[in-house]
This record gives C-alpha cells, sequence and structure tokens, in this order.
C-alpha cells in the first residue's frame, strides 16, 4: 500500500473516531462513525485482505449503521444535543486511552525496526490445492477462496454453531415482536 | 513501466469509462424513457429539440430525432433556481444528494467492459480495478447510497420526505438481503468472484442463461442445462431485487407521487434535484451491467463468435478485441435498461406491505431455498444415488414447509366490494 493512501485512511479513521465522541449532534456522529469504518475498511484493503475490508464496509457501513441512524432519526434530537458532558466518564475515558498509549510505546520500544519481506505466494503455492493454488502461482492472493477453504473444512463445527446461534436469535426476536403486537 | 505511467494508465480509464461512458448513459436513459413510455402510452414524445438550424438563416431546423433533449434538459436544470428552504438542516441537505451519486459511480470501476485491448503491445484491460471480490465491493458500495437518501429525507425537516426516507432505508435494506443470497448459485457455479474471469468462464462455455457451445469434457451440456434451472430462479430474484434497489418502478415507494408529493428529494431543486435523478438512473445503468454480467456473458458475443473471429491461431485476442466487445456490451446493456423502461411503463407500483412481504417471505426464502438447490445440483455427480433420493427429498420437504408457512402467514384480507361496499 503505498504510504499517501495509508496516511489518508488512517487520518480519516481517527478524525472519523474523535467526531463520534466529539459531535453533539448523534446524527453527525453516527455519520462520523461510518467514514471511520469507511477509513478503517481502506487500511484492511490496503493490507490485501479485501475480503474483511469489504465485509466491515458491507456489515457495518452498510447494515448495522443504517439502522443506528434510522433509530437516532426518530428520536427528539434537541435534548440530546443540550446534553452537557459529565467529568466521570470523560476522565475514565481518557485514563484508559492513556494507559492503552503508553502500553504501545512500550511494545514497540521492544520490537526492533526491521521491515517485514513481502510474502512468496509462488512458494506459498506448494502447500495448497486447486484453484488456490492456481491462484497463488498468478501471484494472486485468494483471500475470499483462502476464507472459505478454512471455514467450511477445519473450522466446520464452529461454523455450524454460530449459525444455530444466529437461527436462535432470529427465532427470538420474531416471537418477541409477535407477543408484543398479540 | 514507471508509476507515472501507471497512474496516467489508470486515470485514462477512470475517466474514459466513468465519465464518457457511464455518465452520458443517464441522459440517453432519460431521452430513452420518454420515447419509449410516449410509444407505449401512443404519444410523440420529445422529438422536436435538434440542431437550431433555423437560427442561422437555413430554411428547416435538424430535429435528429428529439436526441438533443436530454442537452436541453441539463441546461435547464443549472439555470434554476437552486433554491434552499429556510428550515433545512443545512450541512446533511447539500450532502445527501453527493452521497446519492457517488457511491453508483464507484461502482463501475469493477465492471469489466471488454476484453483486454492491446495498444503498443502491451495488453490492457477494460476495467478499472479488477478486484478478485467483485460482485461484493458492487453490494458494498452500493448499500452506501441509502445513507443519501435517508440523509435527503430527514435533513429536509419535513413530513413527506422524512416518511419517503425511512420508506426507502426499510427497502433497501430488506432487498440487500434476497439480492446478496440469490448470486450464491452462480459463485457456486463459477467458482470466482472476479467479474472478468466470470465474464470470460461465459464467452468460452456458454452463457449463464444461453448455455448452448462450448462444451468440453469438463463443462458437459447436460450439467449446464440442469443448472439453468437455479440460475432463472436466481435471475428473477436478482433482477427484482435490482428493480427495488435503484426505486424504480414498481417498487418506488420512496417516491411515491399520490402520497408523497415527491417522496425524499420533494423539498430540492436544481441541481441538487439533478443529482438524485442522476443517483437513480446511474443506479440503473450498473445494475443492468450487474444483470448483463452475471447472467448473460457480459462483454461476450456468444455462440462460439468470440473464439472464430477474435482470437488468433495462438489463442489470443486479437488488438481490436477490445472495442468490438465493448460495442457488444453497450449494445445488451441499452437492451437491459430498455427492458427496465418497458417494466416501469406496464407494471402498477405496489403497496408498501406488499412490497415487505415480497422481499422479506417470498424472496429471502426462495432464495435460500435456491442455494440449497444449486449446492445439490453441483454435487449430485459425486454422490451416490442414496444421497441423491435423500437430498431429493430433503429439498421436498423444506420448499414444501416454506410454501406451507408462506401460506398460513398470508394474512386473510376481506373481500373487496369497491367503494359503494365500504360506506
Amino acid at each position: 500500500m503505498p504510504l499517501p493512501l495509508f496516511w489518508f485512511f488512517a487520518i480519516l479513521m481517527l478524525v472519523g473516531g474523535l467526531a463520534v465522541i466529539s459531535l453533539r449532534n448523534p446524527v453527525a456522529a453516527a455519520l462520523s462513525m461510518v467514514a471511520s469504518f469507511v477509513g478503517l475498511a481502506g487500511l484492511f484493503i490496503g493490507l490485501n485482505a479485501y475480503l474483511v475490508g469489504i465485509i466491515q464496509i458491507l456489515v457495518y457501513a452498510g447494515a448495522i449503521m443504517v439502522l443506528f441512524l434510522f433509530i437516532i432519526m426518530l428520536l427528539d434530537l434537541k435534548t440530546e444535543e443540550k446534553r452537557a458532558p459529565k467529568v466521570v466518564p470523560v476522565v475514565g475515558g481518557l485514563g484508559i486511552v492513556l494507559a492503552f498509549t503508553i502500553q504501545l510505546i512500550g511494545v514497540l520500544g521492544k520490537t526492533p525496526p526491521k521491515e517485514s519481506e513481502p510474502l512468496d505466494l509462488v512458494a506459498a503455492a506448494t502447500h495448497q490445492t486447486g484453484g488456490i493454488q492456481e491462484t497463488l502461482k498468478d501471484d494472486r492472493l485468494p483471500d475470499v477462496n483462502l476464507v472459505g477453504d478454512l471455514m467450511f473444512t477445519e473450522y466446520n463445527l464452529p461454523l455450524q454453531i454460530v449459525g444455530v446461534l444466529l437461527l436462535v436469535a432470529t427465532v427470538g426476536v420474531v416471537v418477541l415482536s409477535k407477543r408484543q403486537t398479540a | 513501466m514507471d508509476l507515472l505511467t501507471d497512474l496516467a494508465i489508470i486515470l485514462a480509464k477512470v475517466i474514459g469509462l466513468t465519465f464518457m461512458v457511464v455518465l452520458p448513459l443517464v441522459p440517453i436513459c432519460v431521452y430513452f424513457e420518454r420515447r419509449f413510455s410516449a410509444i407505449i402510452q401512443d404519444r410523440v414524445g420529445p422529438n422536436r429539440v435538434g440542431i437550431p438550424l433555423t437560427l442561422f438563416g437555413a430554411k428547416k431546423d435538424f430535429h435528429l430525432f428529439g436526441l438533443v433533449q436530454p442537452m436541453a434538459d441539463g441546461l435547464k436544470l443549472f439555470l434554476k433556481e437552486d433554491f434552499t428552504p429556510s428550515y433545512v438542516r443545512k450541512s446533511f441537505y447539500w450532502l445527501a444528494p453527493a452521497l446519492t451519486v457517488i457511491p453508483s459511480l464507484v461502482t463501475v470501476c469493477v465492471v469489466p467492459f471488454g476484453s483486454p485491448i492491446t495498444i503498443g503491445g502491451e495488453a490492457h484491460k477494460l476495467v478499472i480495478a479488477d478486484l478478485d471480490v467483485g460482485p461484493l465491493f458492487v453490494f458494498a458500495v452500493s448499500s452506501l447510497t441509502v445513507y443519501g437518501i435517508t440523509l435527503a429525507g430527514w435533513s429536509s425537516n419535513s413530513k413527506y420526505p422524512f416518511v419517503g426516507g425511512v420508506r426507502s432505508t426499510a427497502q433497501m435494506i430488506s432487498y440487500e438481503i434476497a439480492l446478496g443470497l440469490s448470486i450464491i448459485p452462480l459463485l457456486l457455479y463459477y467458482g470466482d468472484l472476479n467479474l472478468s474471469s466470470i465474464v470470460e468462464h461465459q464467452a468460452a462455455h456458454g452463457w449463464l442463461l444461453l448455455p448452448f457451445w462450448g462444451h468440453t469434457a469438463d463443462y458437459p451440456l447436460a450439467e449446464k442445462l440442469i443448472f439453468l434451472v437455479p440460475a432463472v430462479i436466481a435471475f428473477i430474484i436478482f433482477t427484482t431485487s435490482i428493480f427495488a434497489e435503484t426505486n424504480r418502478m414498481p417498487f418506488d415507494l420512496p417516491e411515491c407521487e399520490t402520497e408523497l408529493v415527491g417522496g425524499y428529494h420533494t423539498e430540492y431543486s436544481s441541481m441538487k434535484f439533478a443529482m438524485f435523478f442522476m443517483g437513480e438512473y446511474a443506479a440503473m445503468v450498473i445494475g443492468s451491467a450487474l444483470i448483463v454480467t452475471l447472467f448473460l456473458g457480459g462483454w461476450s458475443m456468444g455462440f462460439g463468435l468470440d473464439q472464430a473471429l477474435l482470437k488468433d491461431d495462438a489463442g489470443n485476442w486479437v488488438w481490436f478485441s477490445g472495442l468490438v466487445h465493448m460495442g457488444v456490451f453497450m449494445t445488451k446493456l441499452v437492451a437491459f435498461i430498455l427492458f427496465f423502461i418497458l417494466v416501469r411503463w406496464t407494471v402498477p407500483r405496489f403497496r408498501y406491505d406488499q412490497l415487505m412481504r415480497l422481499g422479506w417471505v417470498v424472496f429471502f426464502e426462495a432464495a435460500l431455498i435456491n442455494v440449497f438447490l444449486a449446492a445439490f445440483v453441483i454435487a449430485a455427480p459425486q454422490l451416490g444415488w442414496l444421497s441423491t433420493i435423500a437430498g431429493l427429498v430433503l429439498l421436498a420437504v423444506v420448499t414444501g414447509a416454506l410454501v406451507w408457512v408462506l401460506k398460513t402467514s398470508d394474512p386473510k384480507s376481506p373481500p373487496n366490494r369497491g367503494l359503494l361496499g365500504q360506506n
């Protein structure tokens, strides 16, 4: 990923994140969160993780935040805008940020400044089979195929369990909403 | 090749394909829409605006079938007063039109317009970004258009636009699910998420909905014919969902005139209104492009003509094949846009509860069963006869159960006795 693009997306993400907590208007805050998600997705795509980046936009920016916005718009925004920030949560939040920064500085201080080598995709092809191997030989990273391959072979049982969990949640929502209308 | 040439090529592709191919299609679509609807309704339509030769002393104008009409329309929209009502939320009101147009135009970058074109011994793909996650990218970016419409409705600070915006949000979220699920059978079949290779596969082995050439041992005719069943179901669900996603008739409830004045863009005028208009038509163009690419062979001519006419002896595309294929793609695209227009002017508008029901109860379930069916069709040759029969029985039971749920969940409406019966 070219450096200017990294800075662009990183700054977009950070400014968006700051705006989420500092803007008083909830709709503006929700939109800043979308901007932050788009920046994060850009960073993921820059790291060759196309699937993760796209899912970030598709699920978080495109679906979940739309629902958030939907709910926020139905609220009375005037009262939200007048609410004054309380001291204790702000101090607590700043404390956590400080602790995290100190930890980050500690970790980075101990890491030797060494540039990592790019992944040798052609060599990695020998460990794979089928279509994945062919794409790797073309010097392209088939990240979608790799994720799918892992999910449906090695982690098949956890995947099924997550599926059942989601199904239970869906059925629960239907039951609850039906009970209220009756 | 150095960085500068790379950048120049990318810029040329972006400007050429987005701003000189897709964007001009928008006014042309408006012209087609007006002329075609006029033909359907037995009117004449705009057929006069041409080159005004009489201004320069000639005897007659050159009317050009009214093809200059879109330019006149655009000029009118530019010159109109750009009025901002005093009660709107200004920053969001200004942001909304941009948020509708930009995502539609960004999605252009993964659509393959043709086979590689060779300039100076170097092959350039006729696609801006040859991503390996093409359809997912289109869904992700086009799901952002909903922000523009929702914000337009909310920031107008007026009741009808707000209802329009809320309707549109609910509708787009509902149909995105059917849209995403309906193409899973295709992805299973192609085994690839790259739109360029999907089209190349169709050029070699027959279009998904018309697989009558290019049979090989790996892709025998019988298998392709059996796969037509899930493919046609996917095509119907996908096309209808695209209609709903682009807010076109018969699903244009967000801007339903009889109930909502103009819907989410009621408070907009001049070029800001035109941006919503452009966004809608650009989404229609991209939707058609996606349908053509996934189901109807994209840029390929079909019937084995690509292989016979445009490949040299070594099996490479000849240098001008890209241009020919681009022409083929544009022809298919315009044909599909005409289909969009035909549907708009023939099918009446749905009721809102019918729309939601169609999305959640019918299409969602049908798409899920279709995924199962497609996987079964693809896996059947490897399964034994016992598993095949078990799978068939399971499929029938699941389908039957869902149809039964559909029937029992149908709200019983009282028989319509007309206006007199209600009093």
